[in-house]
């Protein structure tokens, strides 16, 4: 008899239904050529430059052309003149400062009522309809609201990030605490594991991938939210949507189509740096699509 | 309502009615002793796992009373239930962690388990690194950090192909050899059931009942050759003949 036979990777054994493991099967290693990755991209956004300098030169008007100013010229006034671009990244940053403040609160806040949640169907069902409510309000609605209770100032945007944020990380780390197989669950039972012993052991770190999922969402919304926020509230420091705004009421389109661009980035960066952090922490042991 | 008696596990007049008025078993009576492996086949949905579920107290039962010692009960469930954020090594180590064995003890224990089911080497394997033969083993290798003097076994290669199968049935029979356990082992694979036991109890449709008994007289070790035999194939045959009665 020999034991050798079956571990060998070569046996291949077919997954079945009841099988619940099988969506973990080891991927077949990625070839990626860098050329037919990189390749198309590069070519759209070529071709979307030569269709914006066409819109600038072809359709625009001498008099009219400060409506889309063309792509050498956002550089020049808007990136390449630090004057301007200082005052864009100030901006930026400050607006950062609130996202990520307004998403940490949002963190603690999610995560210790999707816990409670999970710990007691009574508190799921008392809390959830509240939270699906919060989530299905307008935030336009709430901003005066915010300012009567918050003033105008960072504060007031926080709170439009977390109002923004919250929801994501919840429902997230909720179906993801829930997510544990049943059979781990009598595992745990089996051996007389107490409650915080199959939070943190079995519960939290089966949760993780959807808690990843659901930070990526959370942390592009609260970017929307210091955005949106810092153009309703003017107190205190200038945020980028302040700076937009006034871009724009001087018909500085340069100036303004740079600051539209550096949101966007600002949106990606985070974006990738929360998919960073999830294949560092998860990579190794859990399949993410992204 | 468990005694403690050390290596043993008996049913008396167990009987398990669900609360939606589902009778899973009607009447189960039968004693497991240390050094016997008791196999319990039926058609799918008689009421066998719920047996198991009752014996480790997942499952309180209407009537009658289990006696086993549940302390360092073994229990491999249908999946192999390994915790995909661990790997393999931390997977084995789960229970001697629940349990509260200092570290040194259960890398100890693990990293003897693991080599005894032939999976040195994978240690740092994640599971989903494994196919599912080597995920069993895995299972497997986590309860025996137990070493529990009882173990059962709950349809375990259910999902694994033929080949795989045969080979995890000779390493629980070697397994079985040389821990000497009282061993429970459901099934519907009549095979599976001569191979591994020294009983097979045969249980009817739901509600289960034990409707027919039989002594296997093969010596151990068992070789794979065993299941070709004249003998394998009438006690397969009279069993498969019983199972046909206890689905009607």
């Amino acid at each position: 008899m020999s034991v050798t036979d079956t571990t060998r990777p070569i046996s291949q054994e077919p997954e079945t239904a009841i099988d619940d493991s099988a969506s973990f099967h080891v991927a077949a290693p990625k070839k990626s050529n860098p050329l037919k990755v990189g390749l198309p991209p590069i070519m759209f956004g070529g071709l979307v430059i030569g269709f914006w300098y066409f819109v600038s030169y072809g359709l625009l008007e001498d008099r009219r052309r400060f409506l889309l100013r063309p792509p050498h010229q956002v550089i020049q006034k808007g990136f390449l003149d630090w004057a301007v671009f200082s005052e864009i990244l100030t901006a930026l940053w400050s607006s950062t400062k609130v996202a990520i403040i307004g998403l940490v609160l949002a963190i603690a806040i999610g995560m210790a009522l999707a816990i409670i949640m999970s710990q007691a169907k009574t508190a799921e069902r008392a809390i959830f309809p509240y939270m699906v409510t919060l989530q299905a309000i307008p935030i336009l609605a709430v901003v005066p609201l915010i300012s009567l209770w918050f003033g105008f100032g960072q504060m007031a945007r926080v709170v439009v990030c977390v109002i923004i944020a919250l929801f994501p990380i919840i429902v997230n780390t909720l179906f993801g605490l829930q997510s544990a197989e049943k059979g781990a669950h009598d595992l745990f039972s089996l051996h007389q594991a107490s409650r915080m012993t199959r939070l943190r052991k079995l519960m939290f770190p089966a949760a993780l991938p959807a808690i990843f999922a659901g930070l990526r969402i959370s942390a592009g919304l609260s970017v929307i939210g210091a955005v949106v926020g810092d153009f309703f509230f003017g107190r205190g420091a200038v945020g980028i949507g302040q700076r937009i705004n006034r871009y724009a009421a001087n018909l500085q389109g340069e100036q303004l189509l740079a600051a539209v661009i550096m949101t966007a980035a600002l949106g990606v960066t985070v974006f990738w740096t929360f998919g960073w952090i999830q294949s560092r922490v998860i990579g190794k042991w859990h399949d993410s699509s992204s | 309502m468990s005694i403690v008696t050390t290596g043993s596990l008996s049913f008396d007049q167990i009987g398990m009615v669900f609360p939606d008025g589902t009778e899973a078993v009607r009447e189960a009576s039968f004693t497991v002793n240390r050094g016997e492996f008791v196999t319990v086949v039926g058609p799918s949905g008689c009421g066998k796992s719920t047996l198991l579920k009752i014996a480790s107290g997942l499952l309180e039962p209407t009537r009658g009373t289990v006696t086993v010692d549940r302390d360092r009960l073994g229990y491999v469930f249908q999946d192999a239930t390994l915790l995909q954020w661990r790997t393999v090594q931390r997977n084995v180590e789960l229970l001697a962690e629940l349990h509260g064995l200092p570290k040194a003890e259960r890398q100890s224990l693990a990293t003897e388990a693991i080599k005894t089911v032939g999976l040195s080497g994978f240690e740092n394997h994640y599971p989903k690194a494994l196919s599912g033969g080597m995920k069993m083993r895995a299972s497997l290798a986590r309860t025996l950090t137990l070493k529990p003097p009882v173990f059962l076994f709950d349809e375990p290669f259910g999902a694994v192909d033929e080949i795989t199968r045969e080979h995890l049935n000779e390493e629980t029979q070697r397994l079985f050899t040389t821990e000497g356990f009282a061993g429970l082992f459901i099934t519907h694979s009549i095979s599976e059931a001569v191979f591994l036991s020294t009983r097979v109890l045969v249980m009817s449709a739901r509600p289960g009942r034990i409707v027919a008994e039989f002594e296997i007289p093969f010596d151990f070790p068992r070789t794979p050759d065993l299941r070709f035999t004249a003998e394998f194939a009438r006690i397969s045959g009279e069993i498969s003949h019983e199972l046909r009665g206890a689905h009607s």
